[in-house]
């Protein structure tokens, strides 16, 4: 058996510590720099080119054409950008 | 007659088996809809055809997707997907029997927005006549640093059932003494940075294990066996009953002042497999009018998995094997274009824009060590030219935005 | 980074007289308006000012601006007054949308942000209220519906100044 049982574990650990260390800097927000990049000069984000997903629907049918014919998988969405309103 | 090692099955290898795992991680880019920064997703719904024409197997069907937002906090998404699968290749050719499937997928998902936080959930589940698989994902999506940094967390869990098609009397049915179990589990990292007006960066990182039945129940491995049948035999694939795999990727996309957008990404793969795989995209976007066209190139590529080869020395070589070509050490290519045309629904006033949309893409993988066993005869086992894989894609679709 | 945050502290070190929170004077200023010429907000000395950063771009923005005409309506023969400042560089796609959705109240236009950094609008829209005396009231960022009766209650309240 190639696999084992630490790796898994280990990687679970990793992802735990990694979600504690990110939340704690969210919460430490009051000690960050100013945002350089102002909410009034957002308008290129919300225009839908600079979408992330533009067409969810073909795109995620894309993605499965590729991943049915490849051995790669995963880490292929995004988050963020967008207006930043509210 | 004795057919090829493709052939060798009730059915026929349609390339099209996909593990559940990748087809839920794909619905997710469906259902979990992209953050923007405090502010839920828009309503939208989109019907399309979706074709694919490649190895002599067609797969084709249609994939609607409903979102609708319900009060301020609360946005739903369900999608219907089919796929259609009929298969021309050379055993269905030579049993003159056509090779028809169908399976369908549900999900649905739900986003809350609370603050600066937003919380999504949903299910999927597929089904096939041999392959039923369902899934379940959790995710959280948080903006900080004055909205330019975006980071998520997701997790996943999938369960599937694995049949196995057998004829018996020229009927098509699920092999009794065959039923297998596959359990999936991801988790997922994703940060999204705004570097300038213009720019925004995306990192993303994910783990997957895969335990259980990992392996296609209808393909074999072949070893050479000089002087009997075609100079190799066939024989059961063994994999490993886990996987472990780590994918991450960086995203850079950056708005052009002609008013444009260009995307790049790259993304690193390895697994307990030995798998390692490098895959690079470009993407294109330019409106004009009423119109916008893209255009993307992709380049792809990895190594076999340490217990692949296309032809083993002798039987029971090694405590794994295995032949599926998506384990070969391959390369693919694929060129893609598109145009949108954004049109007005007269006397529809509560569709704020509307959208018709074609894609065609061309798909070419070149193996170095996955060969057409058909050409055995001809060849020698083992001297076959290397398989090459010529595909067209195509997505054909209306969005419209209410 | 360290150099980043010099950057940041020289630049803070450097800038005009920003807005310091609610109680303090409101920074004055002066922009070009739809019917082209300038704006300044001392023409409102006296009466209740609202002035809400909006962009075409912005979802929130759109939805609100139905409500910002109808508060408008309602109080301005109370001596209030609706200053609808558009943030984009840009204007033809705010003037387009105008077009469809038309609104009454004063509509001027920020190509520059000079007036955005002012008021350290920290997020879209934002939305500030200025007593009869000059004095910033009420600091509100974003929208969500319901708060247009945040906004009458506080305007009910000045107007009676």
């Amino acid at each position: 058996m190639r696999e084992s049982p630490q790796g898994r574990g280990a990687a679970a650990r990793l992802m735990r510590a990694a979600a504690a260390a990110l939340l704690f800097a969210a919460l430490a927000g009051c000690a960050t720099p100013q945002p350089w990049v102002k909410p009034y000069e957002r308008e290129h984000f919300a225009d839908p080119i600079m979408s992330a997903n533009r067409d969810p629907v073909s795109s995620t049918y894309l993605e499965h054409v590729f991943e049915s014919r490849e051995g790669a998988r995963g880490a292929t969405g995004s988050v963020g950008g967008g207006c930043g309103c509210n | 007659m004795q057919l090829s090692a493709e052939a060798h099955s009730a059915r026929p290898d349609s390339g099209v088996r996909l593990s559940s795992f990748k087809r839920t991680l794909l619905t997710l880019c469906v259902c979990t809809a992209p953050v923007i920064g405090g502010v839920l997703p828009e309503d939208r719904a989109d019907v399309m055809w979706h074709y694919y024409n490649g190895g002599d197997i067609t797969v084709e069907g249609p994939s609607v997707l409903i979102r609708k937002k319900v009060g301020d906090s609360l946005s739903f998404t369900v999608n219907y997907y089919e796929d259609m699968i009929s298969s021309a290749s050379i055993d269905v050719k030579l049993s003159a029997s056509p090779y028809h499937e169908k399976r369908t997928q549900w999900s649905g998902g739900v986003d809350y927005l609370h603050g600066k936080t937003m919380y999504s959930a949903g299910a999927i589940t597929s089904k096939e006549p041999d392959y039923k698989a369902n899934t379940i994902y959790f995710s959280l999506a948080q903006d900080m640093f004055g909205d330019l940094t975006t980071v998520s967390l997701g997790y996943r869990r999938g369960w599937d059932q694995i049949y196995r098609d057998i004829k018996v009397n020229g009927d098509i049915i699920n092999d009794p003494t065959f039923h297998e179990r596959a359990d999936h589990r991801g988790y997922s990292l994703g940060i999204s940075q705004i570097l300038t007006r213009n720019t925004i960066l995306n990192f993303n990182y994910e783990l997957l294990t895969d335990q259980g039945y990992l392996a296609n129940p209808y393909r074999k491995i072949r070893y050479l066996s000089p002087g009997q049948g075609e100079g190799y035999t066939l024989a059961d694939q063994v994999y490993p009953d886990t996987r472990t795999s780590n994918a991450a990727s960086l995203t850079l996309k950056h708005y052009l002042p002609w008013r444009a957008a260009i995307t790049g990404q790259y993304r690193f793969f390895r697994d307990t497999w030995g798998i390692v795989a490098n895959t690079f995209e470009v993407d294109y976007v330019q409106p004009w009018h009423n119109w916008t066209f893209d255009a993307n190139v992709r380049y792809y590529r990895q190594n076999a998995a340490d217990f692949y080869s296309d032809l083993f020395p002798r039987a029971d070589y090694q405590n794994f094997m295995a032949r599926d070509r998506e384990l070969a050490a391959f390369q693919t290519y694929t060129v893609g274009v598109g145009a949108a045309y954004q049109f007005h629904v007269p006397g529809a006033p509560w569709v704020s824009r509307s959208t018709f949309n074609l894609h065609l893409e061309h798909f070419l993988a070149s193996y170095s060590d996955f060969r057409n066993a058909l050409l055995a005869p001809e060849y020698g086992a083992g001297n076959e030219p290397l398989y090459k894989l010529n595909a067209n894609v195509m997505t054909l679709f209306v969005s419209i935005w209410y | 980074m360290k150099s980043r945050i010099v950057a940041i502290v020289a630049a803070l070190a450097l800038t005009v007289p920003v807005l310091a929170g609610t109680g303090s004077p409101a920074p004055q200023f002066s922009l070009a308006s739809r019917e082209g010429k300038d704006v300044s907000l001392t023409q409102y000395q006296g009466q209740v000012v609202m002035i809400n950063f909006w962009a075409s771009w912005c979802g929130p923005c759109r939805q609100e601006m139905p409500l910002l005409e109808s508060i408008y309506k309602k109080y301005n023969k109370l001596g209030f007054t609706l200053l609808g400042v558009n943030v984009e560089p840009d204007s033809k796609a705010a003037i387009d949308w105008l077009k469809e959705t038309p609104v009454s109240f004063p509509i001027l236009f920020d190509k520059d942000s000079k007036v955005s950094k002012l008021y350290d609008v920290a997020g879209m829209p934002s939305t500030v209220i200025i007593d009869r005396s000059g004095k910033v009231r009420v600091l509100h960022r974003g929208y969500k519906p319901g708060d247009e009766n945040e906004y009458m209650d506080s305007i009910r309240t000045l107007v009676k100044e």
